[in-house]
């Protein structure tokens, strides 16, 4: 059981959240200029990293707030948590 | 006739304090602080129970959890009894039962028994190897397996006690009250660490509290001595909190650790009720402190698993902790000089010790000394070859070992006794830590696997990381202690210890027999009667992966999870394949350590707790009226009202007449509202609604489609719009918080310069559904101040009004294809709402409707439910519904996966109707459809979503999704049933009042 550092309410247990993904991802501007497998590409494919992973949580029964986390798929280890917008920080 | 083998009295052992229980049926007695073993070892019982496969009579081994054998039925028959109970750990109290689980019809008398004489044809892979014979084998065998095979029976009444589940937080967590436990706990919280100690039997000191060893001291005191006045002090230090008989199962990652404290197993049957009986601590440490301790090997001989036969440890424990002799003639075979402590033991204590075999050349410690002064006959590098007795041990054969210890010499000689301890040398508890993700070394010299690679913030102190002798442990524990705590000084610094103790140990994984291996029976986990031979038939039969060899051999597959056997196991594969135990790695050792019940799993969530249900606020008047329920999502909805006894079909029938001819009413608070404001809000239901909204003006309300990103149909709801800014969104009642969720994902990820707020207001608002020709003048007779008229207040439109002096939101909208008004008021005044209109439409014989009737009329009118006639697969195109989808808007969550080519295909399952040819069958929903019937196989083309009977058509009406089915109006189709085909026409999904007039009458 995680214990994850929301950047809006401090360290809460991990069943407060929700996973929601692979991060940084961004939705199209102009999705119907895109062909089909470019549209594919953004809505189906994820890398599903061993290793060093950028991730959206969602504190869902907590401040309710999305952000990120860059966690080491590997061995679970959480290395930050940063608010939607900001930049990753350096690994 | 049984003995009496108390020795001495024990201050652990309140003499005055006579407890009787019953095992197997018959009365011993016992004292208060014995366990049920070592009352039972007192009346000279070692049969408690049989081995799993064989049937063989097994005795206790241990003295505590990491018991194989004598795991018993505790007060079978009644509704508290519980299998799998170790009698190791289990208290007596007056009035306990117990039973040896695994052996019919009893334990003396066994006839799974025969399995040992068959045992030729029950070799490693027995079970995968047999069952695959032809299946008919298994119902003749089946009658006798159910019987003899098997652990302990589960209750079947429900559980009279109370769980509880309990969120800890400290800074240090100290698991395990040994003397490093008590030291480490001592030190952090003296330095102002708020610390828990907890430890799984019901007296802090570990062994070291029965420590006899007379060359050992702790300023010049013996070390049990000298740590009692330890845990005297510990009473007076702030910060410090002790939990006993308290087991911790789970260490997960991010020092999260689960641990199951025991409050009243050992208390009287009176005593129990209405208190916890076990509570599960969900703990969350800043540090963690293992202080697991170490468990005693056994050594792995032939017939090593007869009654008698236990380890050496605990014959030690249980003389000098309990007071109880395990025997009257005792035999030790030892590797190490522990056995010596133990023979000591009883020798002081005027029991005789017969002789110490011990694989070993020599030792030169003072302990063996005085042993061998003791008169002890030591027997050097000498190995048990076999051993005789079948129920309880009578001798022992003892031969000379090779200097190379793979075979036996010389002559075989006879040695009575009654009980023999075994001593193989001292595994380290890593269990907790390599749950915890942290990794093992294998010490090649001292054949232990150490911890070696901390994952969190935690240390090993003590023996479970490999310190044995007390001046190393308090060394060592020192050291770690500041580094970790980040302390300078702390009371250890200056203890002086003085130690008398060789660590000088021969290992032999397997000992030689006289006989070849495959005749003897070397057991290496006794509670799946697994033994070398197997493990080496398993590599024999190729395989070569620890976790292979252990299912297929079943070796640590027990409930102790091969606590005593693991490290032989992996020495006789080392051995046998000649690999280096190192680079065999270890087996996973998996939570929970010790088997916990499912009521402190599952604490208060039982009953009406375990999955919580929502109500409305007309639930009261539901129950009162009749009302049978259905569970939607979480709530609990009126399903519909039965009268006078009618079935569910005969009152669906009416009420859905009654809601078409005059009135009916529909709680429909359940719906998910979500309020929307802000300047960007008519912005964003554009992006996330699959039709328009800009121009939908204020005080109108519009029915809305939400697709996922995939373009499939996600959620529906009417959403009006309130203000310029302001609107109010319904969603399906299963739907409502992953909408809520969805939107609040777009809202802050993708588009966050938008100038919305989201809020769930769904139980804010009780929502009461009238509809049919007479609600328009029911709801004139509530409130007789609203203009009802169709220019004033059209379908699709809403006003704001009061009921007296309640406010109430209006809504003109329908899903049965009625005249209809959704009235929401403050949740509070639900139930007031509701008999108001019951009230004001009696003259119009206003019926209550449930879910069901709902359905059946939004049916009639070829209505989707999401969920229900769509299963996230369906695109709008695929329900008939192209008329939502927008093609002005340039984007909205979904539009672009419209276009893909799978989407685009003319071959999708699309909705349609479905009539039977015979208007008084009704088809099941989830029935197939096709279009052949004397194929086979045949295409399946699709199946029914929604079926009913249609008591205002008078007929059987059905949804359907079938593949094309948008080009198959009017063919013909099947439904291929069990007993019958059903022939099927493809129709028009709007079965009744295709232009809508009703909606205005
Ligand atoms: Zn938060």
């Amino acid at each position: 059981m995680f214990l994850i550092n929301c950047p809006y309410c401090g360290e809460r247990d991990q069943q407060e959240f929700k996973a929601g993904g692979e991060a940084h991802i961004k939705r199209p501007k102009q999705p119907t200029e895109l062909s089909d497998d470019e549209w594919a590409e953004y809505l189906f494919m994820r890398k599903n990293i061993k290793g060093v992973q950028f991730e959206r949580w969602n504190h869902a029964h907590g401040c309710r707030k999305w952000f990120n986390m860059v966690r080491d798929t590997s061995n679970d280890e959480i290395k930050a948590t940063y608010k939607m917008g900001e930049k990753p920080p350096a690994q | 006739m049984t003995k009496n083998l108390r020795v001495k009295s024990s201050e652990y052992i309140d003499e005055t304090n006579r407890i009787s229980f019953k095992f197997n049926g018959k009365t011993y007695h016992g004292f208060k602080g014995d366990t049920l073993a070592s009352a039972l070892l007192a009346n000279d019982v070692h049969l408690v129970g049989r081995s799993f496969k064989y049937h063989r009579p097994r005795g206790i081994m241990t003295s505590g959890s990491e018991e194989p054998n004598a795991i018993v039925q505790i007060n079978p028959g009644t509704n508290r009894t519980e299998p799998n109970v170790r009698a190791t750990e289990i208290e007596i109290y007056e009035g306990l039962e117990a039973s040896s689980q695994n052996c019919w019809p009893s334990v003396e008398f066994d006839i799974g028994g025969i399995n040992n004489f068959l045992s030729p044809f029950f070799p490693a892979g027995f079970y995968y190897k047999t069952f695959m014979w032809p299946a008919s084998f298994w119902e003749k065998y089946e009658f006798f397996i159910r019987h003899s095979a098997g652990l302990g029976k589960s209750p079947t009444s429900s559980d009279p006690d109370i769980y509880d589940h309990r969120n800890v937080h400290c800074d240090v967590l100290v698991v395990g009250a040994g003397i490093s436990g008590i030291l480490a706990a001592k030190n952090a919280a003296k330095n102002n660490f708020k610390t828990l100690l907890v430890d799984e039997k019901n007296e802090l000191g570990g062994s070291t509290i029965f420590e006899n060893n007379e060359f050992n001291k702790i300023e010049n005191k013996s070390p049990s001595e000298w740590l009692k006045k330890e845990i005297d002090e510990l009473k007076s230090i702030r910060n410090l909190e002790i939990k006993t008989r308290t087991t911790v199962a789970a260490y997960h990652q991010y020092n999260y650790l689960l641990a199951r404290e025991n409050l009243t197993d050992h208390l009287e049957t009176k005593d129990k009720t209405n208190k916890i009986r076990q509570q599960l601590l969900k703990i969350r440490a800043k540090k963690v402190i293992l202080a697991t301790g170490a468990l005693e090997r056994p050594l792995i001989f032939n017939n090593n698993d007869r009654p008698g036969i236990m380890l050496s440890s605990a014959i030690k424990k249980y003389s000098e902790f309990y007071g109880v002799a395990c025997g009257s003639k005792n035999v030790f075979f030892t590797n190490n000089d522990s056995a010596y402590e133990s023979a000591l033991s009883l020798y002081n204590k005027g029991i005789n010790v017969e002789a110490i075999i011990d694989i070993r050349e020599q030792s030169e410690s003072k302990i063996v000394k005085k042993v061998n002064e003791a008169g002890i006959k030591i027997y050097w590098s000498h190995s048990v070859v076999n051993t005789a007795g079948y129920k309880r041990l009578n001798s022992i054969s003892v031969m000379k070992l090779s200097n190379d210890g793979t075979s036996v010499t010389g002559n075989k000689i006879s040695i009575s006794c009654d009980c023999l301890g075994v001593a193989g040398g001292w595994t380290p508890a890593v269990h907790l830590y390599t749950q915890s993700g942290s990794k093992l070394k294998f010490d090649e010299e001292k054949k232990v696997f150490l911890p070696n690679q901390n994952t969190s913030e935690q240390i090993s102190v003590g023996s479970c990381s490999g310190d044995f002798k007390i001046d190393e442990i308090i060394k060592n524990l020192n050291q770690k202690l500041k580094d970790t705590l980040n302390i300078k000084l702390t009371d250890l610094d200056n203890i002086k210890v003085e130690v008398d103790q060789e660590n000088s140990k021969r290992n032999i994984w397997l000992l030689p027999s006289d006989k070849p291996v495959g005749k003897t029976k070397p057991f290496v986990d006794y509670q799946n009667d697994a033994t070398a031979k197997d493990i080496k038939l398993a590599l024999r039969e190729g395989f070569r992966s620890i976790e292979h060899v252990k299912r297929y051999t079943t070796t640590g597959m027990g409930t102790d999870q091969g606590k005593l056997g693991n490290m032989h196991a992996l020495g006789i594969i080392a051995d046998t394949a000649g690999v280096k135990m190192g680079e065999l790695g270890t087996t996973t050792f998996r939570p929970p350590y010790t088997p916990l019940t499912f009521g402190t799993i599952v604490g208060r969530n039982v009953g009406k707790f375990f999955d919580i249900f929502r109500r409305t606020p007309m639930n009261d008047w539901h129950v009162e009226n009749n009302a049978e329920f259905e569970n939607v999502g979480q709530w609990k909805r009126a399903w519909y009202y039965p009268i006078n006894g009618e079935s569910m079909h005969q009152a669906v029938q009416r009420e859905s007449k009654a809601a078409r001819e005059s009135a009916g009413i529909l709680d429909a608070s359940t719906l998910g509202k979500i309020d929307i404001q802000g300047s960007d809000a008519s912005e964003f239901l554009n992006r996330v609604y699959t039709n328009a909204w800009s121009k939908l003006a204020v005080g109108k309300c519009r029915y809305g489609l939400m697709l996922n990103e995939d373009g499939m149909v996600y959620d529906d709801g009417v959403t009006t719009r309130l203000g310029e800014n302001h609107y109010i969104m319904t969603t399906t009642t299963g739907g409502a918080a992953n909408v809520l969720g969805k939107l609040e994902d777009y809202l802050q990820t993708e588009w966050p310069e938008l100038d919305v707020y989201l809020t769930s207001v769904t139980d804010h608002y009780a929502t009461a559904s009238l509809c049919g020709p007479n609600s328009k003048k029911i709801l004139k007779k509530i409130i007789p101040g609203l203009d009802l008229s169709d220019e004033n207040f059209p379908h699709m439109s809403f006003k704001g009004a009061n009921i007296e002096n309640i406010q109430c939101r209006i809504m003109r909208i329908s899903f049965t294809g009625e005249h209809s008004y959704e009235i929401n008021v403050q949740a509070s005044y639900g139930k007031d709402l509701w008999e108001k209109c019951m009230e004001a439409g009696k003259e119009f014989n206003i019926t209550p409707y449930g879910t069901e009737t709902m359905h059946l009329l939004r049916a009639e009118k070829g209505f989707i439910i999401v969920g229900q006639d769509t299963d996230g697969t369906m695109t709008p195109i695929d329900l008939q519904m192209d008329w939502i989808v927008s093609k002005k808007k340039y984007d909205f969550i979904g539009k672009r996966s419209l276009y893909r080519s799978d989407t685009m295909r003319e071959d999708r399952k699309q909705l349609v109707g479905l009539l039977t040819d015979d208007p008084n069958t009704v088809l099941e929903e989830g029935a197939q459809i096709v279009s052949e019937l004397d194929q086979s196989p045949v295409e399946m083309l699709g199946h029914v979503t929604s079926s009913y009977f249609s008591p205002n058509l008078n007929k059987s009406i059905a949804l359907a999704v079938i593949k094309s089915g948008k080009d198959m109006m009017g063919k013909k189709l099947f439904v291929p049933m069990e007993n019958k085909n059903i022939n099927v026409t493809v129709s028009n999904p709007v079965f009744y009042d295709e232009k809508n007039q009703r909606l205005n009458a």
